[in-house]
């Protein structure tokens, strides 16, 4: 054995315990802001095993999108509505989680059955390595357009989706309580926020610039 | 794909030492694993020495700019003040608040600290003077520059302190909106050279010296990189997420000693690295103003002469040193003359004026490509 493919095995097991290791960290966890953090370290440790398979260019975009975007992005809403409180009493929890574990242990199994059945040498063509960028674009632009153009299109939905969700003054009252829904207040700072009384006497607004 | 074959291949010292230790009787493989850490070294070297640099000159400039004189005392025209500011931080008691988060605490600055250093990966001096041309070159440190957020809301959320908090927020807010313009303004030059290596980006600007850099044929990308760098090194005018008056000093409020240290480090090395890429990407990176085949054959001497080649070398080296460090210069001077944005002007500069503009950019880049591909790269 040469030294670079001992090495690749040593990194192989690393990164492969990382990521076993972080997505039950991820799962177990009771506290969500180290379960966030660890789907970020499981992320990365799947960029990781990207390089190990000379895939480069998914490595980084891997990197791009799922650390750099997602997982921010999931970190940004668990610290925008960081409320410490304890969850009120499930009715039956044991029975709950013992029913997931089931759920969940008879996927692994499958899973397992899978990959043992599977005959995984590829006949294929070889590995392209730094070559790959052009040729993931090649196929992105040519028998893939039709998946990869639906996608972009599912992306600007969800897009509108949010920016209509967001400018609530779109709606002109709140589905809810039916109240008149709008974002003026940076609008109408003039006016004292903190007026609940009568209204401020005449000759101090006149003197007013 | 048709790849042009290389005009010069420069100086390659790792060729040069693995033979050299071949020669006494090493394998290949135990000299090539002698020189792997060589260039790694080097460059961390390079890195910390080119912080100290940077903070001399920002205690000068920032001096000149107030009319103050500014260090002088610790060695000649103050040159030691940087180092003993390190020192000052390396010997400071390291500090956890009571009630933090001491885990998250500790890795958030590490992680700020290390995509940075990583990223000096892809920074070429030369045609062979890089630690390692991988083809996502400029990719790589784009997707390595996007990890730096995780850190900063780590951090800001294990400090345990509102001003922490509020400082990582907007610290992330900001690196991922300008990070979209900033990826955009790369992928037209890259559409230019055909490629993500920096290495073949310098090359495809070399040829006619001065006049064939990118800067002329990018202006406003160059302008959307740059603007959309010192947002992401978060320099003045856009240090929002660590504004004195608003938030003490944001995400590192509670930080001390060494682990502030690693902040501090991050944020120089990453303004000098992102002044390198500029120089990269749209000065011609290392190419001399003239182009150095020509001023060889004027001399009567070969280009693959060894002494030629070491003289290349420098220059090539010296050139890109001397241009990032004069980009420096621009944002020290910026910093200390520009007024802070407010928060909303600059995620409306963001994405409302950069993010158009670039997408702009590119595709005039594209029709300009396809119109006149001799000049805009076939």
């Amino acid at each position: 054995m040469t030294l670079a493919s001992s090495i690749q095995q040593v990194c192989f097991l690393v990164l492969a315990a990382t990521v076993v290791g972080g997505s039950l960290g991820v799962v177990l966890l009771p506290n969500i802001v180290y379960s966030a953090f660890l789907l970020g370290g499981v992320f990365l440790a799947v960029a990781g095993l990207y390089l190990l398979l000379n895939a480069s260019f998914v490595a980084a975009a891997q990197v791009l999108v799922y650390v750099g975007a997602v997982n921010v992005l999931i970190l940004f809403a668990i610290m925008l509505v960081n409320k410490k409180e304890t969850m009120a009493a499930i009715p039956g929890l044991p029975v709950r989680r013992l029913l997931s574990g089931l759920v969940c242990g008879g996927l692994f199994a499958l899973l397992l059955r899978v990959a043992y059945t599977t005959a995984w040498a590829l006949p294929g063509p070889l590995p392209v390595g730094e070559e790959a960028t052009i040729r993931i674009g090649e196929h992105l632009f040519s028998d893939y357009l039709l998946p990869f153009e639906l996608a972009s299109v599912l992306l600007l939905m969800a897009m509108i989706g949010a920016i209509v969700l967001a400018r609530r003054d779109v709606f002109s009252s709140d589905v809810i309580t039916g109240e008149p829904a709008d974002q003026g207040l940076i609008e109408k700072s003039r006016t004292p926020l903190l007026l609940d009384g009568p209204p401020a006497s005449p000759s101090l607004q006149e003197t007013a610039p | 794909m048709d790849s042009a074959p290389i005009v010069t291949t420069g100086l390659d010292l790792q060729t040069s030492f693995v033979e050299v230790l071949q020669g006494l009787g090493l394998s290949s493989g135990a000299a090539r694993l002698l020189w792997l850490p060589l260039p790694m070294l080097t460059v961390l070297v390079a890195a910390v020495v080119g912080v100290l640099v940077n903070v001399w000159l920002e205690r000068k400039i920032s001096a000149a700019v107030q009319q103050r004189i500014g260090p002088e005392y610790a060695g000649a025209l103050g040159i030691l003040q940087p180092l003993a500011d390190g020192l000052k931080l390396v010997f400071k008691e390291d500090i956890i608040p009571a009630r933090a988060d001491g885990l998250l605490f500790t890795l958030g600055p590490v992680l700020v600290l290390v995509p940075v250093i990583l990223s000096w990966l892809v920074v070429p001096f030369g045609q062979n003077l890089l630690i390692s041309n991988v083809g996502v070159g400029v990719f790589l440190w784009i997707s390595l520059s996007s990890i730096q957020p995780i850190g900063l809301l780590m951090s800001g959320y294990a400090s345990n302190n509102k001003y922490s908090l509020l400082g990582g927020l907007r610290a992330a807010a900001q690196s991922i909106s300008y990070e979209i313009p900033l990826a955009l303004a790369v992928l037209a030059v890259v559409m230019m050279s055909n490629s993500l290596s920096t290495v073949d980006i310098v090359n495809q600007q070399a040829g006619a010296g001065i006049l064939s850099w990118n800067i002329w044929r990018q202006p406003v990308g160059f302008v959307i990189f740059w603007i959309c760098a010192l947002a992401e090194c978060e320099r003045l005018p856009f240090d929002l997420p660590e504004a004195e008056e608003e938030l003490v000093a944001g995400y590192q409020t509670e930080y001390s000693g060494m682990k502030f240290a690693l902040f501090y480090l991050g944020s120089y090395i990453n303004l000098v690295l992102s002044a390198l890429l500029v120089a990269v990407l749209y000065l011609g990176g290392w190419s001399f103003p003239v182009p150095v085949e020509w001023l060889a054959g004027l001399l009567g001497q070969s280009v693959d002469a060894p002494l030629v080649q070491v003289i290349t070398a420098s220059v090539g080296i010296a050139m890109t040193v001397l241009k990032a460090y004069l980009l420096v210069f621009f944002a020290i001077l910026l910093r200390w003359t520009v007024p802070r944005v407010r928060i909303d002007q600059l995620l409306d500069l963001g994405w409302k004026f950069l993010l158009p503009v670039a997408l702009v950019n590119l595709l005039v880049t594209a029709a300009l490509k396809l119109a006149f591909p001799s000049v805009f790269g076939g």
